[in-house]
């Protein structure tokens, strides 16, 4: 499983791999929503928690047709379904990878896109600790999504149907979380439930997944 | 006599011709007395005057767009474990039937709320969960219709639809969950709180049963033409081959 985990986060972080592509997404999404919405301070800190979080959520979702579907084709898949290591650990550590190059640097990156947005200074460790503890989540839940629609031609479309409704509560009470760090109110339900969120899709959905990609394997 | 003689494809069709008739018209006489009860023999209400009528067309559709998906849930599970294939169809005839629902909910809920509340849509948690059914909804169907092999596809889809469920709960239990929010609480109970008067609770309780009436009335046709399309594609495939 270490060995998977390291082919995938190799595959990812080398040439063609789109290792960038989200980051420089998320990126893009902040300096355009500014641009939209015009550059008052007072306007942008306050909606800077839910962008930066719809920003995530689309950068998570745009590298999610990658997550099975390239190794799909090549017929890897294939192989790692009849390895000795258990499918749903298999879903689960590429999951894990997933994050490992999408979500964790989105996390990295979020507190210098939060000075882009004006968020309040007391919201800083608070957008860290949201999108840490929320992007996994993100990235389980999107492995499903992905396995799922992993034998189609046109899944990607499909795929952001179906994944995006999934990602609601994660971006309700993550988005709840900063903003309420940030205006100095009780923070701990969003957390708990931000982080029952995620514990919870890290426990079920790897089952899931991996029944899905042996219906689609069969 | 068990249940899963109806998993018979022949069977189900026999039994479906004959209860089908008798349940359209049971389904009809109950919509039409009910609705008509609702809106012409039960006085305005005092404070929100006729139209607190739209609640025989709201609540009705909305319980049902919700139990349409548990209906989907039940029989996802039996084509998983039992693997009958009349099952995954009746979960497949049933998504269409269980959006309309749901949009008929949504929409005479904007109804409502735009003479009531002074908006047509409010953030409220039970309006959002009940929006994200609906968005599973789509994609259910979607699902459906991407995939070209019928197993496969009732495969996936059961498993979309036990997820999906965990919205279906949200959404049948965030009556009681939260009490903030513009929707009011759970108002038909059988004890305590606020309760729908019983001149409006009568006639009401008729409208759902029509409602559900429905929905099996439609289940059942939309089953039995699955059935037959499967039918006519298994012959398709056969001529095919010969040739």
């Amino acid at each position: 499983m270490i060995a998977l985990l390291l082919r995938d986060l190799r595959l990812a972080t080398r040439a063609g791999g789109g290792f960038g592509l989200g980051l420089a997404f998320f990126l893009m999404v902040a300096v355009l929503v500014p641009l939209g919405v015009g550059p008052e301070a007072a306007t942008l800190s306050r909606i800077a928690p839910g962008i930066l979080w719809v920003g995530a959520l689309l950068a998570c979702l745009l590298s999610l047709d990658r997550l099975f579907a390239l190794d799909f084709e090549d017929g890897s898949l294939d192989l790692l379904a009849t390895a000795p290591i258990p499918l749903e650990g298999m879903v689960a550590v590429k999951g894990l990878a997933h994050w490992l190059v999408t979500g964790l640097p989105l996390t990295a990156i979020s507190p210098v896109l939060g000075l882009l947005m004006h968020l309040a200074p007391a919201g800083y460790p608070w957008l860290v600790l949201a999108l840490a503890l929320g992007t996994p989540a993100l990235s389980m839940i999107g492995a499903f999504g992905a396995a799922l629609t992993v034998g189609l031609k046109r899944g990607g479309l499909l795929m952001s149907l179906l994944v995006l409704p999934m990602y609601v509560p994660t971006l309700i009470f993550g988005a709840d979380l900063v903003t309420r760090g940030a205006q100095g109110q009780a923070t701990t339900t969003p957390l708990l439930f931000l982080a029952a969120v995620t514990l919870g899709s890290a426990a079920v959905l790897p089952f899931a997944a991996a029944q899905a990609l042996r219906m689609n394997l069969r | 006599m068990s249940i899963w003689e109806y998993a018979n494809p022949k069977k189900f069709m026999q039994t479906s011709a004959w209860v089908l008739p008798w349940i359209t018209g049971l389904a009809v006489a109950t919509l039409l007395a009910g609705l008509f009860w609702g809106f012409f023999l039960t006085p305005d209400d005092y404070k929100q005057g006729s139209t607190v009528k739209i609640i025989y067309l709201h609540v009705p559709s909305a319980m049902m767009g919700i139990g349409a998906w548990f209906m989907m849930l039940a029989a996802s599970l039996i084509w998983l474990i039992r693997r009958h294939h009349v099952s995954a169809l009746a979960a497949k005839a049933a998504a269409p039937v269980g959006t309309t629902f749901t949009l008929i909910g949504l929409v005479t809920g904007a109804i409502w709320g735009e003479p009531m509340w002074g908006t047509w849509w409010a953030w409220d948690p039970r309006l959002t969960s009940f929006l994200i059914l609906f968005l599973f909804y789509l994609g259910y169907m979607a699902l459906w219709g991407a995939i070209e092999d019928a197993d496969t596809a009732a495969d996936l889809t059961s498993v979309l639809c036990l997820v999906g469920s965990v919205f279906a709960f949200l959404s049948r239990y965030a009556v009681y969950f939260w009490t903030q929010g513009l929707h009011q609480a759970q108002s038909l109970g059988v004890v305590g709180g606020d309760r729908v008067s019983n001149v409006y609770a009568a006639p009401l309780l008729l409208c759902i049963a029509g409602f559900i009436l429905l929905f099996v009335t439609l289940v059942l046709l939309r089953t039995r033409t699955e059935i037959r399309a499967r039918r006519i594609s298994a012959l398709l495939a056969r001529e095919r081959r010969a040739a």
